[in-house]
């Protein structure tokens, strides 16, 4: 165990204003799983970029096999033997696995690309570790967790022997999640040592050999997989006693808010990915859409809401046929909607935190007389809801560009959860947030669902579909291939439905 | 060595403290880029006047004597400067919606020409002035939005390019113009009593008044203008119209989420812009010329995105920066008199200020301005700009 591959010490990096790491030490030994825990924003990602060359330490050493590291760019990094996945793949959709794999390290055979040569030492690679890839096959037709094997194969072929996996579970379904492991173990038994970055404490608890957590740009703890629980490893993030259980009553649903009958949808490509959906939420549920990504279910959000016309069947909400009504239309019904990707639809980041506040209302009578804004109305409005939702900014004024991601979702939050909400469309509410946010805004949707709003609730984290839903769908290719009351889900069930549409393995069988 | 460096550093003391003149005194710091880029303009300009053998005091003293050397000259530039507000709105008001007009040259023709139309109606001689010059001056707006809500349309509904669109329609126009103008047979707009190609004159009813008799003549479509310039600011910050153009600019996904019509924002932008060109026609039309040639309006409509640039496509900083560019034009004559240098000078001049304006890194560098705020697309709320 003695031997380590990698030893940061005492570095610390200040960005202007910000401490982004400070007096961090870390050592990672040669064949282990060394987990980096820490909410958004504790300097995971700055300490990892700093030992991937991206960002040089203002103090500190780092060291590589007892040799110290002053890299320039990544390139002296990967020289050293430390390859990084990153979180958002940096691979070329047109391009075939073996072209992304030798990109910038071309196997070359006079001025022409060796590309037999590549796919054989790619297939030995892939062989060695258990990591099938196809060398032919086009990255952009390849599922996510196709592609992120891609990216470990591309940091093998440039012989990284130490590896920094920045969120790679993120992205994946809780079955490829189960094969992801088994790829880290099957690396780190054959000397390679891996640092994984993540925030789900499940996880941590799975693969890690040790742990280190970080709060705040410096390191809080340090300890084993055997010496820890998920509450102490959660406490030590937040530096508080964190509830984990989302507590709920029991749901009391009414009538049929919102409906779908036969709904068709076509994404941006115009390829159908709402396939004939039936789905209804009763006012006063929680009803989850669990389901891996690409399953139709932001072209599902999106139809529901008004942003994009259905092709096909209907949608009703609160006894009106609202299938082809627009954004605006939608929203003054008492629909309100979290969009999934809060910093492409839930904002204008350069607009203060007033303007976001109203984005959706600016024309009514409270905010604006004959068509001319009032601002000070508009700013009262937001003082009250930054108060309410608790939303930490030196003032209403101050661009939403300069708030954390977690404030910017509150402003969402807030912004959408106030008037007089009928039914709530929520996609992704908690993505990229830490714990205390997200303990915030579930707990704004329990309450919402308390008062009587049906809840349509999508989201990727399963966890979080179980913990909030009193029903849950399963969409798989644009339908709902089961529902089940949240009671009586299991994770196993829910998993497998999600990867095959279909929950007993006669069926799958029979596929 | 030390030289460069002792250069250097008096280039920072000197323009610390010409930053914090403006700061404090004006508070122009969104326009320093403009202000440093007129600077550099000069003194590149002044370089190349000496290298033509003249001095280069001499000529600029002409061209500002020519600019504002007495009232007449005053009134001259001041009039020279008018349309040129028209046009350079017209690209600062899309620029809000994330829009790059670039047909005001072709919307001020399709203005002019219809303000000239109606002008010279028959029965436009029994209508009071004041019915007549509101008239002509609805008249050209209205043909100026139009031909700028066409490429809106085509943008929306088809996803053409407007700065394509845009370019093909002020060829559109022009030829369109020239040959209703020009034809003698068929006769469609000529005046055909006059030798050089030119609409009938607009009705006496429907002259704007004048003001001074300078050189050319100042008249009262300089209010027409000014106001205009208010309108728009007006209409960009504190309008819930203005609050959509900027959404659409800044984020046209959330604009769309937000239940905004995004499709009936770019087609209204435009069209907008297309009437401020128009008006600045009608004005021209109504005030000046009385009646309605191609030449008349020849590179006004690029002019303005020079001028809108240079103002950093503020609506009220375009009055500032219209006036300085309509001046120049307007002195240079008496430069070339009195110095003998081509009033090309001052054309060259001009076009270095826009180039320093649009490679702004260059003029950021040499003068060390911080990027801060100075982009059109960058400030904190729709409260701030302007």
């Amino acid at each position: 165990m003695a031997n380590s591959v990698l030893e940061v010490d005492n570095v610390t990096k200040t960005f202007p204003g910000v401490v982004a790491n400070e007096d961090v030490s870390l050592t990672l030994n040669e064949g282990e799983i060394h987990c980096l825990l820490g909410e958004n924003g504790a300097g995971k990602s700055t300490l990892v970029n700093m030992v991937f060359g991206l960002y040089r330490p203002d103090r500190g050493t780092i060291r590589v096999r007892g040799q110290d590291a002053h890299f320039e760019d990544s390139g002296d990094a990967i020289a050293r033997g430390i390859g990084m996945v990153h979180q958002h793949f940096q691979l070329i959709p047109v391009f075939t696995v073996a072209e992304n794999i030798i990109l910038g390290n071309e196997v070359t055979k006079g001025a022409l690309l060796d590309l037999a040569a590549a796919r054989r030492q790619i297939h030995a690679l892939a062989e060695r570790y258990g990591l099938a890839v196809d060398p032919d096959a086009t990255v952009g037709d390849l599922s996510v967790g196709e592609q992120q094997r891609v990216e470990l194969v591309k940091a093998l072929f440039r012989d990284a022997d130490i590896l920094i996996l920045d969120e790679p579970t993120a992205v994946l379904t809780p079955g490829e999640v189960d094969d992801f492991f088994g790829v880290v173990q099957s690396l780190t038994q054959q000397g390679k040592s891996i640092i994984f970055i993540t925030h789900k404490l499940r996880e941590v608890l799975a693969v890690a050999d040790r742990i280190t957590v970080l709060r705040a740009g410096r390191v809080v703890g340090s300890t084993t997989a055997e010496g820890t629980t998920q509450q102490s490893l959660a406490n030590l993030m937040v530096g508080r006693d964190v509830v984990f259980q989302v507590e709920k009553t029991t749901a009391q649903p009414g009538a049929a808010a919102m409906q779908t009958r036969g709904l068709r949808v076509q994404d941006d490509r115009g390829l159908e990915t709402v396939t004939g959906l039936d789905m209804e939420v009763r006012s006063g549920e929680i009803f989850g859409i669990a389901g891996v990504e690409g399953n139709g279910q932001r072209e599902l959000v999106e139809a529901v809401c008004g942003m994009r016309p259905a092709t096909g069947g209907r949608v009703e909400m609160l006894g009106r046929d609202t299938t082809d009504w627009n954004p605006r239309r939608v929203n003054e019904l008492g629909v309100a909607h979290i969009p999934e990707n809060r910093s492409k639809h839930g904002v204008v980041a350069q607009y203060s935190i007033a303007d976001n506040l109203v984005l959706n209302r600016y024309s009514q009578t409270k905010f604006s007389r004959r068509g001319v804004r009032n601002t000070s109305a508009i700013d009262t409005e937001a003082a009250a809801l930054m108060e309410q939702f608790d939303v930490r900014a030196t003032g209403a004024s101050a661009a939403l560009s300069t708030l954390s991601g977690g404030n910017q979702q509150k402003v969402v939050v807030a912004r959408e959860l106030t008037g007089d909400l009928r039914i709530l469309v929520v996609a992704q509410p908690t993505r990229g947030l830490d714990v205390g946010s997200i303990e915030f805004i579930h707990r704004q949707i329990i309450e919402l669902r308390d008062r009587g709003a049906a809840v349509l609730l999508v989201s990727a984290e399963l966890d979080e579909i179980m913990a909030l839903s009193d029903r849950i769908g399963v969409m798989y290719r644009g339908r709902l291939a089961a529902t089940v009351d949240a009671a009586d889900a299991t994770r196993e069930e829910l998993g497998l439905l999600m990867a095959t549409g279909s929950s007993s393995a006669t069926d799958r069988e029979q596929q | 060595m030390s030289r460069p460096g002792d250069a250097d550093s008096s280039i920072t003391r000197a323009s610390g403290h010409l930053h914090r003149f403006l700061t404090e005194a004006w508070r122009l710091q969104p326009l320093y880029v403009s202000l440093y880029a007129i600077l550099l303009s000069l003194l590149i300009g002044g370089v190349l006047i000496s290298l033509i053998g003249v001095n280069p005091l001499t000529a600029y003293w002409a061209l500002l004597r020519g600019m504002v050397g007495d009232g007449e000259r005053l009134a001259g530039s001041l009039a020279r400067s008018v349309p040129f507000i028209g046009s350079a709105l017209a690209l600062a008001l899309p620029f809000r919606a994330g829009l790059f007009n670039i047909g005001a040259e072709g919307q001020l023709l399709a203005g002019g020409l219809t303000a000239a139309y109606v002008g010279a109606l028959s029965w436009m001689s029994d209508l009071p002035g004041g019915i007549a010059i509101p008239l002509i001056i609805i008249a050209g707006t209205m043909g100026g939005a139009v031909w700028g809500g066409i490429p809106g349309v085509l943008r929306t509904k088809t996803g053409a390019h407007e700065v394509i669109s845009t370019i093909m329609l002020n060829s559109v126009v022009l030829f369109a113009a020239r040959w209703m103008v020009g034809s003698r047979d068929p006769v469609v707009l000529r005046d055909t009593e006059s030798t050089v190609p030119r609409t009938d004159p607009i009705s006496d009813t429907a002259v704007l008044p004048e003001l001074v008799d300078s050189q050319p003549v100042l008249h009262t479509g300089l209010f027409a203008l000014l106001g205009l310039c208010f309108v728009v600011a007006f209409m960009l910050n504190r309008t819930n119209f203005g609050f959509e153009i900027a959404t659409v600019g800044l984020n046209p996904h959330a604009a769309h989420y937000s239940g905004m019509n995004v499709n009936r924002v770019i087609v209204l932008a435009m069209a907008a812009a297309g009437a401020c060109a128009g008006l600045a026609a009608a004005s021209e039309i109504s005030g000046t010329n009385g009646h309605f040639q191609p030449g008349t309006f020849f590179l006004m409509g690029f002019d303005g995105i020079a001028i809108a640039l240079l103002a950093r496509t503020k609506p009220v900083a375009v009055i500032a920066a219209a006036l300085l560019w309509g001046s120049m034009l307007s002195g240079a004559p008496l430069m070339q008199q009195e110095a003998d240098m081509s009033i090309d000078v001052v054309r060259i001049i001009q076009a270095l200020v826009l180039l320093f304006v649009a490679a702004d890194a260059v003029v950021r560098y040499l003068f060390r301005v911080h990027e801060q705020g100075q982009s059109p697309f960058r400030a904190t709320s729709v409260e701030g700009a302007a």
